[in-house]
């Protein structure tokens, strides 16, 4: 009996223990849902509140629309027109329009209906979203591999010629802006010499689907985009990567592990890239909000239908609600980025989370 | 044995309150004259942080660049100008459609041409020095390039200063304030900052060019701030975390200096070095993005921008798919570059300017008392 009993209690223990570490991530998923609710509240207001309003552009835009028809505008056809385009009512009280707007986003997932191709706006972002995901990812992945070994390297040979030529090199290509590589991608490799195409996500007339020429196409074509996005990624990553493994070098710890007889592999991996990454970890943090806004460049520029390419489609036909239904799309996106990056970061680090607040003055 | 006996523990002799806290005798007080004192600060905040720059290659192409940029903007400005005495001084001609042949390729004959009639240096001119005829090329409406790319010019610097002076007087105020209040105003701050830095820059620059479109340069610098202050603030933040437990700060704080006070006079002075390198990556934060969206005709066409200019070779003169006209993309990319190579190397070698040990071996002091600051 008393056996269960114990059982019970360290069951409790544990149990509560897991609870309180978890808080740590409720927390965070809580902070989520603050900023969405935030960026929804401003997009709402940009749409509605400001002078000058996408709105009455709007508006203007069927009143011609229907002119050019040779029909007489009837202002409350274009009321409805624009209820429905935006998902709110010109007439009702604004805070109502809030209230309305909110639970359509977050109940039913409607953003409106696009102008331009009367789809619903979630039907088109969503259809394009996993392919900006696919070179945004790839892109972020492949540039903070190569900041880590490239710094790694640097800090091992520090001082040799290796890092001075690698030194240069990195500013160099921090001061080269992601658009300008894809420039010197398509002038070169995709019209000058003909390896890559330069645009579009996939050939046409292929059997969609996992069969081999199909995946093949589509690495063919992301190729140039993901390397694109690598310059981005790429950033100052590799120079603080080498500044920290430098500093870390140098450490006591080092030369205790060193004579303890640890072995040379075990001291890179475990003490010397593992705490000289995490400063990189909280800058990549930042670097995904960074990589998803440049891939309205990059698509444009590599005719790439994401979300990038379809945002600016948006701007220069004035699609309000596709734009702003895109804008909204990238802060989902950037936010479950930022979301998986700290919870792995408790992984990383094992000091993260432990929440102690400092005194207030 | 008294308690006070404590201060001759050195075996000498006691000394009394007035010796230890009182003035200097009037023999030993340093005379110092308003030059000197002129010179001392000078060397001390000018000449000895200047040598220490200069002595890193890094800085000095650094500064070299930056003074490029800041002289060809001049000479744009004054080119234009109808002020007074510079009203008649043209520098630098306003580009113009047909001031070159159309599509005149750059550094046109070789370098054989340099000083032939029609080559890319023509001394045919009238002039008594030498004129360049669009050495960069010009465009497919006869624009000379260089002329675009100079003109230009002051309009990015206002650019880059509006946003660089934002965005950085915005992590200042915000990060600060955050670390040394902490507590409920650190969340509210913190929260504020984390909203920014989750919304995408560009789609949200985007939409507010789309509603309220920035007709004058400095304007867009500043709405590009918006999104470059955050990652600064919350680097400041960390660091006025660990600033505010220094003995210095706390002694301030238990003598009941108010906050702003220590703010300002303790903790923001030893964040400096850290902040103006911060305001050069601003400034090339701020050169990307502008000229990113004036490439995507976001922002309105208003004046010569290396943007527009892209904009126009890629897609009027198909500078991508026609490599004969690559050039006309080539040198707008090339200025973007350049200037954003020498804002960094100049903040690398800013770096190194600020780091006390390197710092200690250039710092030879000129005017009095050289000598007597090595003991």
């Amino acid at each position: 009996m008393r056996q269960y009993l114990d059982r019970t209690r360290n069951g409790l223990v544990s149990l509560f223990g897991v609870l309180v570490g978890l808080r740590y991530y409720w927390e965070r998923i809580a902070h989520a849902f603050v900023t969405l609710f935030a960026v929804t509240t401003i997009t709402f207001a940009l749409f509605r509140l400001m002078p000058g309003s996408p709105a009455d552009a709007m508006r203007a835009e069927f009143e011609r629309r229907l002119a050019g028809q040779g029909q007489a505008a009837d202002p409350e056809v274009i009321d409805q027109m624009v209820r429905v385009h935006t998902g709110f009512d010109p007439d009702k009280p604004i805070y109502i329009q809030y209230v309305e707007y909110l639970r359509d986003v977050i109940i039913y997932q409607d953003f409106g209906q696009s102008i331009q191709y009367g789809d619903p706006v979630f039907d088109i972002l969503f259809a394009a979203m996993p392919w900006s995901i696919f070179i945004s990812v790839y892109g972020l992945a492949f540039g903070y591999t190569a900041n880590i070994l490239l710094g790694a390297a640097m800090a091992y040979k520090e001082g040799s010629r290796f890092d001075s030529y690698s030194t240069v090199g990195a500013t160099f290509l921090n001061s080269v802006p992601y658009y300008v590589g894809a420039f010197f991608f398509l002038a070169f490799f995709a019209y000058d010499l003909g390896w890559f195409p330069g645009s579009g996500r996939y050939s046409r007339g292929l059997e969609q689907g996992l069969n081999p020429e199909f995946m093949l196409s589509i690495v063919h074509h992301g190729t140039l985009p993901i390397m694109s996005s690598f310059i981005v990624g790429f950033g100052g990553g590799a120079l603080a990567m080498r500044g920290n493994s430098v500093r870390i070098l140098g450490e006591d710890y080092l030369r205790v592990a060193r004579l303890r007889g640890i072995s040379s592999t075990r001291i890179a991996t475990r003490y010397v890239a593992r705490n000289a990454i995490l400063p990189l970890y909280t800058q990549m943090m930042i670097g995904i909000a960074a990589i998803f806004s440049s891939s309205v460049v990059l698509e444009y520029i590599f005719t790439y239908p994401g979300v990038g390419w379809y945002t600016y489609d948006a701007i220069m036909r004035r699609d309000y609600p596709l734009l702003m239904g895109s804008f909204l799309f990238f802060t989902i996106v950037t936010l479950i980025g930022i979301l998986i990056a700290e919870f792995t970061y408790g992984i990383v680090d094992p000091r993260a989370g432990s929440g102690d607040q400092s005194e207030a003055y | 044995m008294k308690h006070t006996d404590e201060t001759a523990t050195d075996g000498g002799e006691q000394l009394s309150d007035d010796q230890l806290f009182g003035q200097l005798a009037e023999a030993d007080r340093v005379q110092l004259s308003r030059r000197e004192r002129f010179g001392l600060l000078l060397d001390a905040y000018v000449l000895t942080p200047g040598r220490v720059a200069w002595s890193d290659w890094r800085t000095r192409i650094g500064i070299l660049v930056i003074s490029l940029f800041l002289l060809t903007g001049l000479a744009a400005k004054v080119s234009t100008s109808n002020w007074w005495i510079l009203e008649d001084v043209t520098i630098v001609e306003s580009p113009a459609t047909n001031q070159a042949p159309t599509n005149h390729q750059p550094f046109d004959g070789g370098f054989a041409a340099i000083t032939e009639e029609g080559g890319w240096i023509d001394t045919t001119a009238s002039f008594p020095w030498v004129e360049f005829n669009a050495p960069l090329g010009s465009t497919n409406y006869g624009e000379p390039i260089g002329r675009q790319l100079i003109h230009s010019t002051p309009d990015m610097i206002e650019m880059v200063v509006a946003g660089a002076f934002v965005s950085v007087g915005l992590a200042i105020l915000i990060g600060i304030t955050a670390g040394y209040k902490g507590g409920k105003i650190d969340s509210v701050l913190m929260s504020i900052t984390d909203i920014v830095m989750t919304m995408p820059a560009i789609p949200l620059v985007i939409v507010i060019a789309a509603i309220y479109p920035p007709r004058e340069a400095w304007l867009v610098g500043v709405i590009l701030a918006i999104d470059a202050w955050p990652g600064l603030a919350r680097a400041l933040r960390s660091q006025v975390l660990t600033l505010r437990e220094e003995s210095y700060v706390e002694a301030s704080r238990t003598m009941g200096i108010p906050s702003t006070t220590i703010l300002s006079r303790d903790i923001t002075p030893q964040l400096m070095p850290y902040i103006l390198i911060n305001a050069a990556q601003a400034g090339r934060s701020v050169i990307f993005e502008s000229v990113a969206l004036y490439f995507l005709g976001v922002l309105p066409f208003t004046t010569a921008n290396w943007g527009i200019m892209m904009d126009t070779a890629y897609s009027e003169g198909f500078a991508l798919v026609n490599m004969a006209n690559f050039y006309q993309i080539f040198w707008p990319m090339m200025a973007v570059v350049i200037i954003s190579f020498g804002l960094i190397l100049f903040s690398q070698g800013m770096d190194r300017v600020f780091n006390p040990r390197i710092r200690a071996r250039h710092s030879k002091k000129v005017g009095t008392g050289g000598e007597d600051q090595e003991h």
